[in-house]
C-alpha cells in the first residue's frame, strides 16, 4: 500500500486540494457527531429523557434538522454593528478550529501537515479563537456581548496558561513538540520493563490529564467554565446578536474544537492512533489508524461532556481563583516532578 | 479539596441516572417522558388541563369573572320571572345565562374560579388536548365548556375516618 501511494506523486495543488475537501468535509462531520451523540443522547440519558426520537432513525439527524432551520434563519446585523467586524468574527473563531485539525494525526502519514513543533503549533491557534470573541463582543454594540467577550477573555487567557502547563510535562517526557513523536514515544515506552501496552502518558502525567481536561472544559465555555455565554447572567454573552448562519458557524466551531481538543488529549496521553501490539509505522495504520483515534476521541469527549452536564456554574471570582490558585501551582509542580524524574532515571 | 468528595458523587449521580435510564429493568428505571404523540401521557387524575361548566348550576352570579386574575371569564346573563313555587306566591327572579365564555389563550390555569364557585358549577378536567392553530379558537363557548364535563373525574374519597361527605359531581 505503501508502495501504491508513494507512486502517485500528486502536484502541491493537487494535494492540497484534496485536503481542502477532506477537512471541508470532515470537521462539521465531527462537529455534529459530537453534537448528537452528546449533546442530545447522552445529555438526554443522563437526564431521564430519551432524547430525540423523530427525526431519522432514533432520531440521530436532528441536529441535521435544526442546521438546515438555520440556514433559512434571517441574518439579522444590528443597526449599530460594526458591519465588517461582525461579519467577520464567527470566520476567524471557526478558522481557529480549523487550524487545529492540521496537526491532528491520525496515523502516521495521515496528517494534513506533519510539523515538527505540533503540540506548540495547536496550542498556539487555539488562542486565536479569543480574538473572534473579542470581535463578535465588541462589534455587536450590545452591552451584554461585550461583557461576555470580556469574561470570555479573561478566562481563555486565564485557562490558556495551566493547558500549556499541563502540555509541558508530556514533552519533557516524550522529549519532543510533534504530535507523530509523541505517539511513537508512548509506543515505544514500557511502564518498569513491561512494554506491550506501551508508556500512555495518563499512567505517568495523570495530574496533567486532569489540568488539560480542565483548561479544555474552560476553553470551549462550556459549563461549569460557562460564564462568557451564561444565559442567565448576560443573556447569551458574545452571540446574543447572531442569527441564522453565523450562529451556526459558532455553534460548528464549539463542537468541532470539543472534537479537536479530545483529539489532542487522546494523542498526548491516551497514545492517540496507537493501538498496542502493532508499530506505530506497520501499514495497517491506514486503517485502523483513525478508528483507533476516533474510539479514543470519544472517550475523552465523554469526560469532558459528562462534567458539562453534572456541574453548576462558575462564579467570576471563583473560576479565576480555580486557574490562577489551583491549576497552575499544580501544573507548575507538575512540570518540576516529571523534570526530576526525567533527570533522576 | 473539601469540595473533591461531593463533585465526584456528583459525576456519580449523572452517571447512575444515563444507565438507569438506559437499562430500564436494572433498578427499575428507564426515561421518565413518553413518545407523546404516539404514546398519551396519563395526567393526573386532578391535573388542571381545562375548566368545565355544568350549565344548570349556573347563577351568573359573576364570582368566578371578577375574581379571575387575567379576566378571561366573560358572561352575559338576563333576568327573568320564573312562576311562584307555591299557589298565590310572588313569581321568583332568576338569571339566564347567556354568555358563559373562557379564554384559555389567557388562562393562567390557577384555579381560582373553580375554587370561588358557590354553586359547584366549575370543575377542573384533566384533558390537555385541545392546541389551535388560530389562537381566537381558544375562546371556549358555554356549549364547549359543558362538553367538557364527560371528562371529570369523580371527587376522590377523603381518608379513612373523615365525617366529611365526599362531593359529586353532577352529571
Amino acid at each position: 500500500m505503501t508502495h501504491l501511494l508513494a507512486s502517485i506523486d500528486l502536484a502541491y495543488w493537487q494535494s492540497t486540494l484534496i485536503k481542502l475537501i477532506v477537512t471541508a468535509i470532515l470537521v462539521p462531520t465531527t462537529a455534529l457527531i459530537l453534537g448528537i451523540v452528546f449533546l442530545f443522547k447522552v445529555m438526554s440519558w443522563m437526564q431521564s429523557r430519551k432524547g430525540p426520537q423523530e427525526a431519522g432513525p432514533r432520531g440521530l439527524l436532528q441536529l441535521l434538522a435544526d442546521g438546515a432551520k438555520f440556514v433559512q434563519k434571517e441574518d439579522i446585523i444590528p443597526d449599530k454593528a460594526d458591519r465588517f467586524v461582525f461579519k467577520t468574527a464567527p470566520l476567524v473563531v471557526l478558522m481557529s478550529t480549523l487550524l487545529l485539525y492540521v496537526v491532528l494525526p491520525a496515523s502516521q502519514h495521515l496528517v494534513v501537515e506533519n510539523l515538527d513543533v505540533g503540540i506548540f503549533y495547536a496550542l498556539a491557534v487555539s488562542s486565536l479563537s479569543v480574538i473572534g470573541i473579542l470581535m463578535a463582543g465588541w462589534a455587536s454594540a450590545n452591552k451584554y456581548s461585550l461583557m461576555g467577550a470580556l469574561r470570555a477573555g479573561g478566562q481563555l487567557i486565564a485557562y490558556e496558561l495551566p493547558m500549556v502547563l499541563a502540555v509541558v510535562g508530556v514533552v519533557i517526557q516524550a522529549g519532543t513538540l510533534s504530535l507523530n513523536g509523541i505517539v511513537e514515544a508512548q509506543a515505544n515506552g514500557a511502564i518498569f520493563g513491561f512494554s506491550a501496552l506501551g508508556n500512555p502518558y495518563i499512567l505517568t502525567q495523570f495530574v496533567g490529564f486532569f489540568i488539560f481536561l480542565a483548561a479544555v472544559q474552560a476553553e470551549l465555555t462550556q459549563t461549569p467554565f460557562d460564564m462568557p455565554v451564561a444565559e442567565s447572567e448576560i443573556v447569551g454573552g458574545y452571540q446574543v446578536e447572531y442569527s441564522g448562519f453565523r450562529f451556526l458557524f459558532f455553534f460548528l466551531a464549539e463542537f468541532a474544537t470539543a472534537f479537536v481538543f479530545a483529539g489532542i488529549a487522546a494523542t498526548l496521553f491516551l497514545g492517540g492512533y496507537w493501538f498496542p501490539g502493532i508499530d506505530t509505522s506497520s501499514n495497517a495504520y491506514w486503517l485502523i489508524g483513525p478508528a483507533v483515534l476516533f474510539t479514543k476521541i470519544m472517550l475523552v469527549a465523554f469526560l469532558i461532556f459528562w462534567v458539562r452536564f453534572t456541574y453548576p456554574r462558575f462564579r467570576e471570582d471563583q473560576l479565576q481563583a480555580f486557574a490562577w490558585k489551583w491549576l497552575i501551582p499544580i501544573a507548575l509542580l507538575n512540570i518540576l516532578a516529571t523534570g526530576i524524574f526525567k533527570v533522576v532515571f | 479539596m473539601a469540595q473533591v468528595p461531593g463533585l465526584i458523587k456528583g459525576l456519580g449521580v449523572t452517571f447512575g441516572e444515563m444507565v438507569k435510564t438506559l437499562k430500564p429493568d436494572s433498578r427499575g428505571g428507564g426515561p421518565v417522558t413518553v413518545d407523546y404523540p404516539h404514546v398519551k401521557e396519563d395526567p393526573a387524575p386532578r391535573a388542571r388541563g381545562v375548566i368545565a361548566l355544568h350549565e344548570e348550576n349556573c347563577t351568573a352570579c359573576m364570582l368566578c369573572s371578577r375574581e379571575c386574575p387575567d379576566w378571561c371569564i366573560y358572561i352575559e346573563a338576563h333576568k327573568y320571572l320564573a312562576p311562584p313555587r307555591r299557589e298565590g306566591g310572588k313569581p321568583r327572579q332568576k338569571n339566564a345565562l347567556d354568555r358563559f365564555d373562557i379564554d384559555f389563550s389567557l388562562c393562567m390555569y390557577c384555579g381560582i374560579c373553580v375554587e370561588v364557585c358557590p354553586f359547584d358549577a366549575l370543575f377542573w378536567s384533566p384533558e390537555y388536548e385541545y392546541s389551535e392553530p388560530r389562537i381566537a379558537d381558544l375562546l371556549h363557548d358555554k356549549s364547549r365548556l359543558g362538553e367538557w364535563m364527560e371528562t371529570v373525574p369523580d371527587f376522590e374519597a377523603y381518608e379513612a375516618g373523615s365525617d366529611q361527605k365526599v362531593k359529586k359531581v353532577p352529571s
